[in-house]
């Protein structure tokens, strides 16, 4: 993998510290009128998801990290492994639990999902940004209730908890937003 | 930085308003006290042989095959009209510098260089201090050492500490760790204290002036009489954007060719390339050069805390993404 200068530092860019590859989150220049040149960069770290500050001489180089985002259709999982696969190649993938991670919750079958891989194998899935799930668990509610209460737990058909409004019932479906994980609206069958 | 293809100008009209204020209220400013405006050449034989700064350079069909340098602050020129004319002089113009680009950045930007004949250090600071409060209202004034910022905010004193106690104490912030384990240079490592943790760390809406720099970064100052240790140079900061630079000026023309010639020992040593020395600037202080005061402030960055803009692109016309 190639080495980048800090001159090339910018948001996206995807380099190696700490023996983990990193996204770039932020770069900013700190260059006094007279003296050295330093480049303070917000990372995020791709395997543990920490976010950390770090300090660079203007002109060091870092080595860059092979890291690629590819969107992936969920298939299913064997117990040990997730299976994702491209809808054009129909090339496979299998993420590990490490991957995944508590992302399992929202993985529905057919939605395509993007899964970030380092030197070729996955270490992170991002489910889409909404989903749609049953409610396989949930108190009845009260007749005549309207949206805007506090609402109930709901437990979904992955075994993700959501709050729902009090009149959505069980077998019902709904739409979640994973990145906030709050209910959206129910959906018609 | 990427470039941009798009036409329109990167200020609004009603900051472009305020830049041409700006720049009415600077000019007022020094015609009441009586110092004359003065333009010197942007274009020279000569470039800057500070390590850290890069001239931009060209040549001329007039004169083959000789570089000429763009200059980064017209500090040279400004200083051999001083010599003859033993003057107090200003220059609100553009400068350039092959710089990274970045929010406080721009490679071609204006600079406010003065210098101020007969006055010491501390009544040009007062100068500055009541261009700032002119512009920007009244906020408060801190004036430090470089020695009290530091033994303030890291317990540590940047004249005495060795490079491995320096180590040692900015190994407490995660940020600078790890660069400062393999850093060894201690003007690197006290410059990355300054301008990572340090400026920082300056109140937001006053004035912070720092003063009596390590003789090691005296670039163009004179040494304390008392304390050769330390330089008579001085930084002003808004909050923590440093807006200006200024020396009781070296009027000694051999110690001036020595600090010339060790810039250009360091810049062998990092593998940049050498910049001959002026001999014209040497030779105007070997003529007689006043005791003077002198400081350069970033006309942008005062712009920018004026319109409280935290982009030096929206208060340029044109920033260089679009030039």
């Amino acid at each position: 993998m190639a080495n980048y200068s800090t001159n090339e530092f910018k948001a996206g860019l995807k380099i190696m510290q700490d023996g983990e590859p990193c996204n770039i989150l932020e770069n900013e220049m700190v260059k006094p009128g007279k003296g050295q040149a330093f480049n303070r960069v917000r990372i995020r770290k791709l395997i543990s998801g920490k976010v950390v500050e770090k300090t660079f001489k203007s002109g060091d180089s870092v080595e860059g990290a092979d890291v690629i985002d590819m969107d992936l259709a969920y298939l299913y999982n064997d117990g040990e492994f997730w299976h994702f696969m491209n809808n054009e190649t129909f090339e496979q993938l299998a993420a590990d639990a490490k991957a995944v991670g508590d992302m399992t919750k929202w993985l529905v079958e057919q939605d395509v999902c993007t899964l970030t891989l380092w030197n070729g194998n996955p270490i992170a899935v991002t489910p889409p940004n909404f989903v749609e799930l049953e409610i396989v668990e949930t108190d009845p509610g009260l007749k005549g209730d309207t949206a805007g209460t506090g609402g109930k737990p709901a437990t979904l058909s992955t075994g993700a908890v959501v709050r729902v409004p009090l009149f959505v019932q069980t077998g019902e479906v709904v739409k979640v937003d994973t990145r906030s994980g709050e209910y959206v609206s129910r959906v018609q069958k | 930085m990427q470039l941009s293809d798009n036409w329109r100008p990167s200020a609004t009209l009603a900051t472009l308003k305020q830049r041409a204020a700006l720049f009415r209220a600077v000019r007022d400013f020094f015609s009441q006290r009586d110092v004359l405006e003065v333009d010197t050449p942007l274009l020279s034989r000569f470039g800057v042989t500070d390590l850290h700064l890069e001239n931009l350079t060209t040549e001329l069909q007039a004169f083959p095959k000789l570089p000429f340098f763009l200059q980064t602050s017209p500090e040279y020129a400004m200083k051999r009209l001083v010599a003859a004319h033993q003057t107090s002089i200003y220059q609100l113009g553009k400068v350039f510098r092959d710089d990274l680009v970045g929010r406080h950045h721009n490679p071609e930007f204006t600079m406010l260089e003065w210098y101020r004949v007969g006055f010491t250090m501390t009544q040009l600071i007062d100068e500055v201090i009541a261009l700032l409060q002119l512009t920007l209202g009244s906020l408060p004034v801190t004036q430090l050492s470089y020695q009290q910022a530091f033994l303030q905010t890291l317990q540590l004193d940047p004249l005495t500490a060795t490079v491995a106690e320096i180590k040692a104490k900015l190994r407490d912030y995660s940020h600078v760790a790890e660069l400062s384990a393999r850093e060894d240079d201690r003007d690197t490592l006290l410059q990355l204290a300054m301008s990572v943790i340090i400026e920082p760390s300056f109140c937001p809406k006053s004035i912070t002036v720092i003063n009596d720099f390590p003789a090691s970064q005296a670039a163009l100052a004179q040494l304390c009489r008392h304390d050769s240790r330390v330089a008579k140079r001085f930084e002003v900061y808004v909050g923590g954007i440093e807006l200006a630079n200024g020396y009781q000026e070296l009027t000694d023309a051999s110690q001036q060719q020595q600090r010339f010639e060790h810039d250009n020992v360091l810049r062998q040593q990092h593998q940049k390339p050498e910049r001959m020395a002026d001999f014209r600037l040497i030779a105007a202080l070997e003529s007689g050069f006043p005791e003077c005061a002198g400081v350069a402030l970033g006309f942008d960055r005062l712009l920018m805390l004026q319109s409280k803009k935290d982009d030096i692109a929206q208060v340029l016309p044109f920033s260089i993404s679009c030039a």
